[in-house]
């Protein structure tokens, strides 16, 4: 099922209007051992659910915010800036 | 007739022990081929759950394409091992699996893509893999229907020609492993849902399913696009990401087409089947999601990009559109692996929209995984522990719309 995404500053669109920027994680401080930036850059939780992720609108005000979905409806719930 | 149909099932029904020896999770085509070679070593009080039924996940989904002409040193091996097993599979299983070599052509549009078929065609001819470069007057003679002329939106410089490539019948290898365990003695459990997993000191010991609770020390994680929610059961987090991959399927034409076509510049593939339905296939939707529900606009961009190649089929009508979820990894090859943190616990996982040429190998690397409790060679470049060491083995190149 394609979906729309309300974009925060230009409101309801196509899904592919956007770029999926995948699921948002913490960055970890650079301190971290190499084991830990392994986990950071490559493990996701990649839930069956509700999940927060990032996306860019791509054609249209070019900019990143986050959307908090149903991965098993593809329900976006609420989108918003990140700050 | 009727009484044959009662008496020759393919497979048999079991009440749900309290115990088995291996419980492996998926029965697609990972899970019983996994199952079938466990069974040849011996190893016959093992389980195959599935929530659904039989072969309903990406095994019966795919457009079951097979071939071995792959691009790193690691993947090449494994997967040509693949489809030498597949080519005994007749025999070995005594079904027919219905494997047509009809040849598979990858083409490229441009000179970048030429280069990379180059390098391709010569990894291959090192590792005893058939596949060439052609250009197009002997694509023209291979692919008559396919416009290959300077006139088309991207014309077509070169192509990948692998000619032990090919189509296989999906549902019939699933049939064919899932009888070949059975008459071994091994169980086969269909709407068996799996809950949750218990872990004792960091070693399984026990499955909880919607039909009761199994004690085991051994599972098999078989569950593609699902197989993250089966490893946070035991707290890892994998490096997949799930996506939905669509296809789509033509009615009936007389037969024009005896190739398999690839392009990864259109995003799209084409085959004709034995029936004459034309099948076309396409990237994965890109964003991660469990919805398997197909969407309008791939199927249009499917049937564009279909046409650009072959415009006879302008009038052709499609009859079926599907999806499947796939467990996409970052460097598009799979995780065949043990997990440090829980003992008792492999993954056979990350196939993506390419592991279906992969289930025998895969299965019988497993299960010698699981004999021996030591890694097999084959399958050493795709342990989980390349994320930590730097050792990714990049297969985008050859495999993001090849499958
Ligand atoms: C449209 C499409 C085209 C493709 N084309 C090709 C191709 O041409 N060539 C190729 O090689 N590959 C292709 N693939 C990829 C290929 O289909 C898969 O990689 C392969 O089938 C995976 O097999 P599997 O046995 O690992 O998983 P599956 O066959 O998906 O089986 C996993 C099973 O796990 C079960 N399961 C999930 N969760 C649970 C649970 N909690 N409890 C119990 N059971 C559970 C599911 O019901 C499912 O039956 C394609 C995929 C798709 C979707
Ligand atoms: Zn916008």
């Amino acid at each position: 099922m394609s979906f729309l995404l309300a974009c925060p500053n230009c409101g309801e669109r196509s899904v592919y209007e956007f770029r999926s920027g995948g699921e948002f994680r913490q960055r970890p401080p650079a301190s971290v051992s190499s084991h830990e930036w392994a986990r950071y850059l490559y493990l996701r939780k990649n839930e069956a659910g509700e999940t927060t992720e990032w996306w860019y609108h791509q054609l249209g005000c070019r900019s990143w915010f986050l959307a908090v979905r149903d991965t098993r409806t593809n329900l976006v719930k609420e989108t918003y800036e990140h700050d | 007739m009727l009484q044959l149909f009662r008496t020759q099932r393919m497979w048999h029904q079991h009440d749900l022990k309290d115990h088995y020896d291996v419980v492996i999770i998926g029965a697609g085509v990972h899970g019983l081929a996994a199952a079938y070679y466990l069974g040849k070593q011996g190893i016959k009080n093992v389980a195959v759950l599935d929530r659904g039924y039989l072969g309903g996940g990406n095994s019966g989904r795919n457009t079951a394409i097979l071939r071995a002409n792959y691009r790193t040193a690691e993947a090449i091996p494994f997967y040509d091992e693949s489809l030498r097993l597949y080519q005994e599979l007749s025999q070995e299983v005594d079904f027919n699996v219905l494997f047509s070599q009809i040849g598979h052509l990858t083409l490229a549009h441009t000179d970048t893509g030429v280069d990379g078929l180059r390098v391709r065609a010569e990894a291959n001819a090192l590792l005893g893999v058939n596949s060439r470069l052609v250009f197009p007057e002997e694509i023209k003679s291979l692919v008559p229907a396919m416009d290959v002329s300077k006139a088309a939106h991207a014309p077509i410089q070169a192509a990948l020609y692998h000619p032990p490539g090919g189509i296989i019948r999906h549902d019939a290898v699933v049939w064919g492993y899932a009888r070949g365990a059975d008459r071994m003695g091994i169980e086969i459990h269909p709407h068996t849902e799996v809950h949750a997993i218990d872990t004792d000191n960091g070693q399984i010991s026990a499955v909880h399913t919607n039909r009761g609770r199994i004690a085991t020390n051994t599972v098999v994680n078989a569950t593609s696009g699902w197989c993250s929610t089966i490893a946070r059961m035991v707290d890892v987090d994998l490096p997949i990401v799930s996506h939905p991959l669509q296809a789509c399927v033509t009615e009936p034409l007389k037969p024009f087409l005896d190739k398999v076509i690839v392009s990864a510049t259109l995003h799209v593939y084409v085959n004709q089947t034995d029936r004459g339905e034309v099948v076309i296939g396409a990237e994965i939707d890109p964003y991660a999601s469990y919805n398997s529900a197909s969407t309008l606009p791939t199927l249009e961009m499917m049937a564009a990009h279909a046409l650009e190649l072959f415009p006879i089929l302008e009038e052709a009508r499609v009859l079926r559109q599907w999806s499947g979820i796939c467990d996409m990894t970052p460097d598009f090859s799979p995780i065949i692996s043990t997990v440090p943190e829980v003992r008792g616990f492999i993954l056979n996982v990350g196939w993506g929209t390419y592991g279906f040429k992969a289930g025998p190998a895969g299965g019988k690397t497993v299960a010698e995984l699981i004999v021996t409790n030591k890694t097999p060679t084959l399958i050493e470049p795709f342990a989980l522990s390349r994320f930590y060491e730097d050792r990714l083995v990049g297969e985008k190149a050859a495999a993001a719309v090849s499958h």
